[in-house]
């Protein structure tokens, strides 16, 4: 039933295996990510799920000897081309972190700097685009009356929804979020599973987490890796309530990992 | 343990401690110490030249042993601009060099290259100069200048910097050899502030579409800065007091001319080259202070430099 949403697919992935050096950490992966839904990706560390998500903004490019084999479909054209322009894809694939990255720079520059990237905007539209990003992330009314003051002030939690407006102050199409709350409190981890909500209005989003019950609580789907494998890929009610494979129940009922 | 040996026992350890502390204080003030005493020592050596020539010694170009007419005007100059010309040149390439070996320089490059940094800042500066007179000068004045004055001298606004003859040595030669001695120190510090910069904060900018220029400029810069400071600071210093390369290549001529190209001098290449020869008082005490002013200006400049850090920051807005 739940399986019958009617779901357009915004990220397709096709044989996709991925390579430090001679170590394999993904095989030969398929799966589809639906867009404007939260999928989540599950495991134990090393289980490849950053990896994965590193694969779909290119990351792994900054480090020579990562490679990517297989098709990453982004509406139907493959971001692991060669020909595509990195900069362009991670325009519309954005990312947060682990750990919350302020730049050395105003709360208002923070912002500003991914859209200067692309786009020239008037000084009025880059206050708009910023007050845009900071309420649609949650923080404009902490930070509305201290936009000149350094990003680095702020809070932790604070401080990761100042990435997540950086993010998408650039208007991206993805969001991927790498454990986007694993050095913060509960409370701001609370904040932070709110917005998630909020945002898959607008943006697919791909979360990865150690945290079971975040998966559980945030995501519509849910994919389980094991040792660079998908093992199970579903609804998010259906893979926790009633999982087809052994090993994810494992996992999920804490068996295991 | 009986008390009263435990007793002993800590009075041992307290005069110990109590030593300690004291070693450790004086050798803090032993500093302090010899700073104020250099500072007298200048301050007292000058006063015979401070009082005939008062102001004036410092707007001065006049520079006569025969006639006792001192003024310090061309080697405070030529300190200046030969140092300016360093930095110019060496802050730009040195961070070439850091952004190359940080991110994109291939690995089995790096170490080799960082040696060869390292063995550059080791290299003493008498073969700086040697090099800079024999090798460098030669070739400068045959295949560089020639070009600087037909091209850049009959510019309206610069064209006096680069006018005059092709001498080879002169102030600008011996900007370039500073420039050349101070990459290295610049360009390490540079590259190990840079290597700490968290990888998380590089992905985020990347992450977002930056190219590396961008990434370095906008964000690894702005994090750096306090240790790139310190860096250039670093060059500046030994800019300003570099004494032997320079001596060999400025010239050592007490004229003021407003071309890059003609024999100068600095405040530390006229010490070692006068006070060999200086007689009489007042030759001595205007030496003296030389000294005294080259001390005065690493000073300024380096608490101005600390300024504009204190300014940046506060501009950046930093709340904590």
């Amino acid at each position: 039933m739940s399986a019958e949403k009617t779901v357009t697919p915004k990220l397709v992935v096709r044989d996709l295996n991925f390579y430090y050096g001679a170590e394999r950490a993904l095989k030969d992966i398929n799966l589809t990510i639906p867009e404007k839904m939260v999928t989540a990706f599950i495991g134990p560390s090393g289980c490849g799920k950053s990896t994965m998500l590193r694969t779909f903004n290119r990351m792994y490019q900054l480090y020579p000897k990562q490679k990517a084999t297989g098709e990453v479909l982004l509406d139907g054209e493959n971001i692991l081309d060669k020909k595509q322009d990195l900069n362009t894809l991670r325009a519309k694939i954005g990312m947060v972190f682990q750990k919350p990255t302020p730049f050395p720079m105003s709360i208002y520059d923070n912002i500003a700097f991914g859209a200067k990237l692309y786009e020239n905007l008037s000084r009025h539209d880059m206050d708009e685009r910023v007050e845009w990003a900071l309420r649609k992330a949650a923080l404009w009314t902490e930070a509305k009356d201290k936009l000149k003051q350094s990003g680095t002030g702020l809070s932790g939690g604070q401080q990761q929804r100042l990435c997540i407006a950086r993010a998408i102050a650039v208007k991206p199409q993805i969001l991927l979020l790498d454990e986007p709350t694993s050095a913060l409190d509960p409370i701001s981890t609370a904040h932070i599973e709110k917005l998630i909500d909020e945002l898959k209005a607008e943006f697919t989003i791909i979360i990865v987490t150690h945290n079971m019950q975040q998966a559980a609580r945030v995501s519509d789907y849910t994919a389980y890796m094991y040792l660079g494998d998908l093992i199970e890929f579903g609804d998010t009610s259906t893979v926790f309530t009633n999982p087809k494979r052994k090993e994810t129940e494992d996992y999920i009922t804490g068996r295991f990992g | 343990m009986p008390t009263f040996l435990r007793e002993v026992h800590m009075k041992r350890h307290n005069l110990l401690d109590i030593l300690f502390r004291n070693i450790t204080r004086l050798s803090a003030f032993a500093v302090l110490v010899l700073l104020v005493a250099i500072i007298v020592s200048l301050i007292v050596g000058s006063v015979p030249s401070i009082k005939t020539f008062g102001f004036q010694f410092l707007t001065s170009a006049e520079w006569d042993p025969v006639t006792n007419e001192f003024g310090a005007l061309v080697p405070i100059v030529g300190t200046l601009i030969t140092s300016a010309i360093a930095l110019l040149i060496a802050i730009p390439v040195s961070f070439g060099i850091a952004l190359f070996l940080t991110e994109l320089s291939p690995r089995w490059l790096r170490r080799p290259l960082g040696i060869a940094i390292e063995l550059l800042a080791g290299v003493p500066s008498i073969i700086y100069g040697m090099w800079g007179l024999f090798v460098f000068a030669p070739l400068f004045a045959d295949y560089v200048q020639p070009w600087l004055i037909e091209k850049l001298g009959p510019l309206p606004i610069f064209g006096p910097l680069f006018q005059g003859i092709p001498m080879g040595i002169g102030v600008l030669t011996a900007g370039i050899i500073l420039a050349i001695m101070v990459i290295p120190f610049i360009a390490s510090v540079m590259r190990d502030v840079f290597e700490v910069v968290p990888t998380l904060l590089k992905e985020s900018a990347y992450g977002l579409g930056a190219t590396t220029w961008e990434v370095m400029w906008q964000v690894v810069l702005p994090y750096t800065k306090i240790g790139v400071a310190g860096g250039i600071m670093l060059g500046l210093g030994r800019a300003l007091g570099e004494t032997m390369a320079v001596t060999f290549v400025i010239g050592n001529a007490h004229k003021l001319s407003a071309s890059l190209l003609m024999p100068g001098n600095s405040i530390s290449s006229a010490l070692a080259n006068e006070f060999n020869e200086a007689v009489g008082e007042l030759y001595t005490s205007a030496l003296v202070e030389l000294g005294l002013i080259l001390f005065l200006i690493t000073f300024i400049v380096l608490s101005l430099a600390r300024y504009m850090l204190h300014m940046l920051t506060k501009r950046e807005g930093s709340t904590t």
